[in-house]
């Protein structure tokens, strides 16, 4: 692999990437589920806890302003990673689902109604899906799918044709989980915005695999989790444009999110922390911040161009198998492979990959319409992180032919 | 021979296997050569939707007995549901309803009935002893 990046030194500083599952050294490849964590990430949450600990926003006491403080940077940092105009477009959230859940809630309840339409794609995740479908049982508003072709790429005729004076909101993965794909989604956002409507851009497999500009993308939601961004599980983030974030009502109720309270009325406290109810993760934001600067370190280009070597080698070598069928070939394609070997069902390959200590998704990876479409139950996944080597993918070829041979 | 007496001759089977590779590609063969199920009993009510992998399971009585039949879409799946059948079908709903099932754990497979598998099979046990109730209950 051509890359400047010290593979060997990175694989140091995850300590799990090291152990062993049935004896056999790990080899993991489930990346795009949630990815392994450096030591630097578990050491700013050890640090956290044992010596800055307090609540944040609420004391005038010390460990109180240096943890308020330590939590509004993580903020700075998130902001200038995505390159975020205003730190106060930054809301932390558990998640990418959640924050989907957010806007689907709030801006759902003040843009949409009856009739209304919003327009997702044909390769979302559920976290994509679902929120809406609640909106619809509430709101009686029509989702609307944009189709892809054979190769896994989005119909763009058809989401121009589906764009109409009734969609509300645009709302679609920068990166499809299981096929990889890449959606244009500089050239979704111009159009939609052609007609002012706004979109969100779900990012949870975009953010560790490429450098994300929102202003750039024009971007008027976009969403990720910190878990497959090396960051801790918990924490995610909402980044919505002010003037957006501005019409939209309160999530959730509580504390940290108020400005006054009275029985008669309640007003809210300014952005971010309108959004922000209740005591927020200000351990998983110092650690999501470190995640980040250890990201950065390397840069997420580099990150990137090896990731796709990876993936070219992989996708080669696994193609020299008989009755190999990869779903997804995109010409913008990330790091994620999902597979089957002619009709061998992905739970039997999966089962026996495992034996061998291979740590890859089966099933319908939170996507079954997608499956649907694809006319399938489930796939085989692997995806790749840039603490992955050819070496790691030479185990999976060989432990994927060995096994299709067992059927 | 009674359900225990099945059960001993399984991990007997199963003791011959010195590494799980021989074990699986056994199991790929019960579940290659398990009977289909018929066409007409895979059916909705019979469906055992696992997130991994499905089960079909039907049963009749005959003769006071019960007669299992299964199937699944996953081959190794079906191999464990070919060793269910053989060990739990053609008993009595009391003899079904009183059986402890150890043969999976001695054999090493007691990973594919855990909970957090859900590729069907723990749902199938707990299902193969309600049918049996059923049948007790209308005889
Ligand atoms: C594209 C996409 N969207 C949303 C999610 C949901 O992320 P989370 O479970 O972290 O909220 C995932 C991850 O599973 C994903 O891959």
């Amino acid at each position: 692999m051509d890359t400047t990046l010290d593979i060997a030194a990175i694989r140091a500083d995850f300590p799990i990437l090291s152990r062993t599952v049935y004896d056999r050294p790990l080899v993991y490849f489930d990346n795009a589920a949630t990815s392994q964590k450096p030591r630097c990430v578990v050491e700013a949450i050890e640090k956290v806890y044992y010596n800055q600990n307090a609540n944040i926003h609420r004391g005038v006491h010390y460990l109180s302003q240096v943890a308020t403080e330590a939590h509004e940077e993580a903020r700075q940092t998130v902001q200038a990673f995505i390159n975020a105009a205003e730190s106060r477009e930054i809301i932390f959230t558990r998640g990418t689902t959640e924050a989907i859940n957010l806007v689907a809630t709030s801006f759902g309840e003040t843009f949409c109604n009856e009739g209304d339409e919003i327009l997702i794609t044909g390769m979302e995740h559920h976290a994509n899906i679902v929120p809406w479908q609640l909106l619809r049982d509430r709101k009686g508003i029509v989702l609307k799918v944009v189709p892809f072709n054979e190769r896994g790429e989005l119909d763009m005729e058809a989401f121009s044709q589906l764009l109409s004076p009734k969609t509300k909101l645009v709302s679609v993965a920068h990166i499809s989980n299981v096929m990889g794909t890449v959606n244009p989604v500089a050239k979704i956002i111009a159009e939609a915005h052609a007609y002012n409507i706004p979109v969100l851009v779900d990012g949870a497999q975009a953010v560790s695999h490429m450098p994300v500009d929102v202003q750039a993308l024009d971007a008027d939601f976009y969403v990720f989790s910190g878990h497959k961004m090396y960051g801790p599980n918990g924490i995610g983030v909402l980044y919505g444009k002010e003037k957006w974030l501005e019409q939209l009502p309160p999530y959730h109720g509580g504390g940290e999110m108020i400005a006054t309270v009275t029985y008669e009325k309640t007003t809210y406290a300014e952005l971010p922390f309108k959004f922000e109810a209740g005591t927020p993760d200000y351990v998983g934001s110092v650690a999501l911040a470190e995640a980040i600067r250890y990201m950065q370190k390397f840069g997420l280009k580099a990150i990137g161009d090896y990731e796709h070597q990876l993936l070219q080698y992989a996708t080669e070598q696994l193609m020299k198998i008989d009755g190999m069928r990869i779903f997804g070939t995109a010409a913008e394609k990330a790091s994620v492979i999902s597979f089957l070997v002619r009709d061998i069902h992905h739970f039997d390959m999966g089962t026996l990959l495992d034996k061998l200590g291979i740590a890859v998704r089966t099933g319908h990876h939170c996507a079954m319409p997608l499956m649907h479409t694809l006319g399938i139950e489930g796939t085989i996944r692997a995806s790749f992180a840039f603490y992955n080597t050819k070496e790691e993918i030479d185990a999976l070829v060989a432990a994927v032919d060995r096994v299709q041979k067992m059927f | 021979m009674t359900i225990n007496e099945t059960q001993d001759q399984v991990i007997e089977e199963f003791s011959e296997f010195s590494d799980w590779m021989d074990k699986y590609a056994y199991l790929i063969d019960l579940g290659n050569s398990l009977d289909p199920i018929d066409e007409k009993a895979k059916i909705p009510q019979n469906l055992i939707e696992g997130c991994q992998s499905r089960v079909w399971l039907d049963a009749a009585e005959n003769d006071g007995k019960v007669v299992f039949t299964a199937e699944s879409d996953a081959v190794i799946v079906k191999g464990i549901i070919s060793l269910l059948i053989r060990v739990m079908s053609g008993h009595t709903p009391d003899e079904i309803l009183e059986a402890e099932l150890y043969f999976i754990d001695q054999i090493g497979l007691k990973e594919h009935l855990s909970p957090t598998r859900a590729n069907g099979l723990l749902s199938m046990v707990k299902q193969i002893k309600l049918y049996a109730l059923a049948f007790k209950a209308k005889s």
